[in-house]
């Protein structure tokens, strides 16, 4: 069984090859240890109550070889950790900066030129990558098990990650930090493009859900949505509680709101409360959502109500 | 109570009722005492963690929601640290047996030694009224999240407060007594390692604990009065908590893994016949793993935002722990060499202890690298290194002195061959729990996750399966004890040449007629050899 995630960065084998490191140097003390453990108990099993033992309270060549070779084994795992860690910290030249901002319970992408995403993260292949990152309320931690890249993100200050990926495709990322309810779900996606492709995607030229296949029934690229976009971290599709109302049965319910007035949640309202969350306040519920404005274009936003109508 | 027939009368008979208990100045019933609250909190905590771990057989919702899920395992975190494993094997054994193992009739402050049990109950009776709205924020209580939650931190901060106070006062209590009241020829190279071991924590209760009750109180004042230490929305810093924090807890794995290093250390002579091997580097190490313990606390830290350099220092200092901590594993190993071992239940908790503190440690060779621990850093694989530490390195070491010292402490004789089987279903179940959790953690998966990625779903299940076995062998080897086989136990059944053995099962109130002088060393075992050095 694999007990390593897919390796996709730069930094991946080098920290692969410290686990490996120290993974041999554990199994090979661990099976002496337990050798001589179970061969002493077994040698030198009490036989009566007379037994004969020899008085050994010490042996310096003895004492003297067991702290010389783990003092050894312990300044050669430092050093690669060292090496290898002063590798993934040192800012890279030309690195291709993107501001990474964490909010309970998403994450938030922005690039050079503007452009805006939310719970998923595109970088170019084989280019230096360093993220800015910061916190707009408690301490979170962004983790990419495939790139063995995990740093703290904290409020009113900024932490960085480096990263070269070297593999295409599209990689989970993890929170890390404690955060709250719904600190298992604040998850997003780092898709690695080839730098033509990347440099498309950026300009908007080419279709950015490229995993949608345009001939998908709305309601399953509103499925897909749901979970690449981040809903999932708040609203629950089953009828659990959360943090936003859950979706189960939502559409067409009747929706009281703070003002004391209602509406019916039709396909107008819905729209609305993704596109300006703040405007129509639930009762019971917290101005937490962030607008999905520009995050999302219209084809999406249909995808998702057309989603929320099969939540029956 | 009455002191004049203190020498003829065990100290369980002399006086009974509630009264005679909880007004007592004995060392050996507030340990009793001490064994039963610390006892009682583990159960607790472990039904939280079998709540846990049956939450995970399934990704998502199986049996609790999010936010239940998160109190569980803060609830499971706390109380496990606060009030079983911080006071845990130093004030139930170390109270029972300092003065019995340096020859004196009681520690050196008595009262102040009943008042430290009394703030341990009120600290406990504050935590316990805290669960009425129970906190969410992990034992670790991480600001700004622990600022801006809406449970009940003041109180859960505060009952840590208040018990840190009990652990500072048994510290002074256990290093003067150690000072002042040893017996005549019990020098300091002749005093059995389980005191070492105790002087060494104790250092560190004194001298650690005032950090965390500051920080706690600053937390107190962050929620209170809106202070801005640690909250970035005010200019604060959440590291600073950080530091303040593991400043002390780091210091705290050593108050709970010492003496459990000092109960086998004990064990494994007696049961191999043999005196301990190296005795000065096991007692010296206590001291240096004890003050290095100061000074690792940053490793906790790695990805955290602290600078570069800072991670480089706490790098260095934490792989210098690990070499005394491995002098020890190889000490108690060689002290059976050529012995004549004989595998009781305690013996065989003893020789679980180095076996799964030896994983324990070696994993933690893992996260001290600092380039493996930017992966590895609050993952699984730590979950999994701290219970192979603290519960294959303490609880195995707390269990083995509940056997050791059964006779002892209760008069009584338990069955050899229940508690055998316990032993045999808490090893496997524990290994079954905790080791897929190390793959779990390499292969990415975070801890404190309610839910998880389908992938992991084969590893959670054998790992709650793991904790059906550990249960029943908890249920079975707390049967073994509550049910002694016979009721009367030898002085020495297994014959010992530590002091506490020198008097009769159960001690009489007042343990020594005449104090005794020391001819020899506490490991005065096997026959000395001409050729030897």
């Amino acid at each position: 069984m694999n007990w390593l995630p897919t390796s996709a960065s730069t930094f991946a084998p080098e920290v692969d090859f410290v686990l490996w490191l120290v993974t041999i140097i554990s199994v090979v003390s661990c099976i002496l240890i337990g050798f001589l453990l179970i061969y002493f108990v077994i040698k030198y099993k009490k036989k009566s109550d007379n037994d004969q033992t020899p008085a050994i309270t010490h042996d310096s060549f003895l004492e003297t070889l067991w702290t010389v070779i783990p003092t050894i084994l312990c300044i050669v795992i430092f050093i690669y950790g060292y090496v290898y860690y002063d590798r993934y910290t040192t800012v890279p030249q030309n690195a291709y900066e993107i501001n990474v901002t964490a909010k309970k319970w998403i994450w938030t992408f922005d690039y050079p030129n503007g452009k805006k995403t939310l719970g998923e993260l595109y970088v170019p292949a084989n280019k230096p990558i360093r993220l800015v990152m910061t916190s707009e309320d408690v301490l979170h931690s962004f983790f990419v098990p495939a790139f063995r890249v995990k740093q703290d993100v904290i409020g009113n200050r900024y932490t960085f990650i480096n990263f070269t990926a070297t593999k295409e495709g599209e990689f989970k990322v993890y929170c890390t930090e404690y955060c709250g309810s719904s600190h298992s779900n604040m998850l997003a996606k780092v898709h690695v493009l080839p730098e033509l492709e990347y440099l498309k995607w950026e300009s908007g030229e080419s279709a950015k859900t490229s995993k949608i296949a345009s001939d998908m029934p709305l309601d399953q690229i509103g499925k897909q949505l749901y979970s690449d976009k981040g809903c999932v971290a708040c609203h629950s599709i089953d009828g659990a509680a959360g943090v936003g109302p859950s979706w189960k049965g939502l559409y067409n319910a009747k929706r009281i709101f703070t003002d004391g007035t209602s509406a019916a949640a039709d396909e107008n309202y819905l729209k609305e409360s993704i596109l300006y969350p703040g405007e129509k306040m639930v009762e019971g519920y917290g101005p937490v959502m962030p607008s999905y404005k520009g995050l999302l274009d219209d084809a999406e936003i249909t995808a998702l109500i057309e989603y929320i109508k099969t939540l029956k | 109570m009455s002191q004049s027939h203190s020498f003829d009368k065990s100290y369980l008979e002399d006086g009974k009722g509630f009264k005679s208990w909880f007004f007592t100045h004995d060392h050996k019933r507030l340990g009793v005492m001490y064994l039963w609250a610390i006892g009682i909190f583990f159960v607790l905590a472990a039904i939280a963690s079998f709540l846990i771990r049956f939450e995970h057989l399934t990704p998502g919702q199986t049996i609790v929601d999010a936010q239940t899920y998160n109190v569980l395992f803060t609830l499971h975190g706390a109380v496990m640290v606060f009030l079983f494993i911080v006071p845990g094997v130093a004030a139930s054994f170390g109270n029972f047996l300092i003065p019995l193992m340096i020859g004196a009739r009681d520690v050196i402050f008595p009262k102040l030694n009943l008042y430290s049990f009394w703030i341990y109950c009120a600290g406990a009776i504050i935590f316990l009224i805290a669960l009425a709205a129970p906190a969410d924020t992990g034992w670790t209580f991480y600001t700004p999240y622990s600022i801006d939650t809406g449970a009940n931190v003041i109180l859960v901060t505060f009952g840590v407060f208040v018990l840190g106070f009990s652990s500072i006062l048994t510290g002074i209590n256990f290093i003067v007594s150690i000072h002042k009241l040893r017996a005549p020829g019990l020098t300091w190279d002749r005093l059995p390692l389980f005191c070492w071991a105790a002087y060494a924590t104790s250092l560190l209760q004194v001298l650690a604990t005032p950090v965390v009750g500051i920080t706690l109180l600053l937390l107190i004042g962050e929620r209170y009065f809106g202070l801005g230490f640690f909250d970035p929305a005010k200019g604060g810093d959440p590291v600073l908590f950080q530091h303040f924090f593991w400043f002390y807890s780091h210091p705290a794995v050593y108050i709970m893994i010492l003496p459990a290093m000092g109960i086998i250390s004990e064990v494994i002579p007696v049961f191999s016949r043999k005196p301990i091997f190296g005795y000065k580097a096991i007692a010296y190490s206590s001291l240096a793993i004890a003050l290095i313990s100061f000074l690792v606390w940053g490793h906790h830290m790695f990805v955290s935002g602290q600078s570069k350099l800072i991670n480089i220092i706490f790098s260095v200092i934490t792989f210098a722990v690990a070499v005394p901590t491995a002098i020890k594993v190889f000490n108690w190993l060689w002290t059976m060499y050529k012995g004549s071992i004989e595998l009781s239940a305690a013996m065989l908790y003893s020789l679980a202890f180095i076996f799964l503190f030896t994983i324990g440690g070696l994993t933690g060779l893992f996260l001290g690298a600092l380039a493996a621990d930017v992966h590895l850093h609050d993952t699984y694989f730590v979950v999994a290194h701290m219970h192979y530490v603290m519960i294959g390195g303490t609880v195995f070491g707390l269990f083995s002195a509940i056997h050791f010292w059964y006779p002892k402490m209760w008069g009584k004789m338990f069955d050899e061959f229940k508690a055998k089987i316990a032993f045999v279903l808490i090893f496997i179940g524990f290994n079954v729990v905790f080791f897929p959790q190390f793959i779990l953690g390499t292969l990415g998966m975070p801890r404190r996750y309610f839910n998880y990625s389908p992938e992991f779903t084969t590893l959670h299940q054998i790992s709650t399966y793991g904790t059906w076995i550990l249960g029943i062998g908890f249920i079975i080897m707390l049967y073994a004890l509550l049910k002694p086989i016979s009721d009367k136990a030898e002085a020495n059944p297994y014959e010992s040449a530590s002091l506490e053995w020198s008097m009769p099962s159960p001690p009489p109130t007042l343990n020594f007629e005449k104090i005794p002088t020391l001819t020899a060393s506490t490991y005065d075992y096997g026959t000395k050899l001409e050729q030897e050095a």
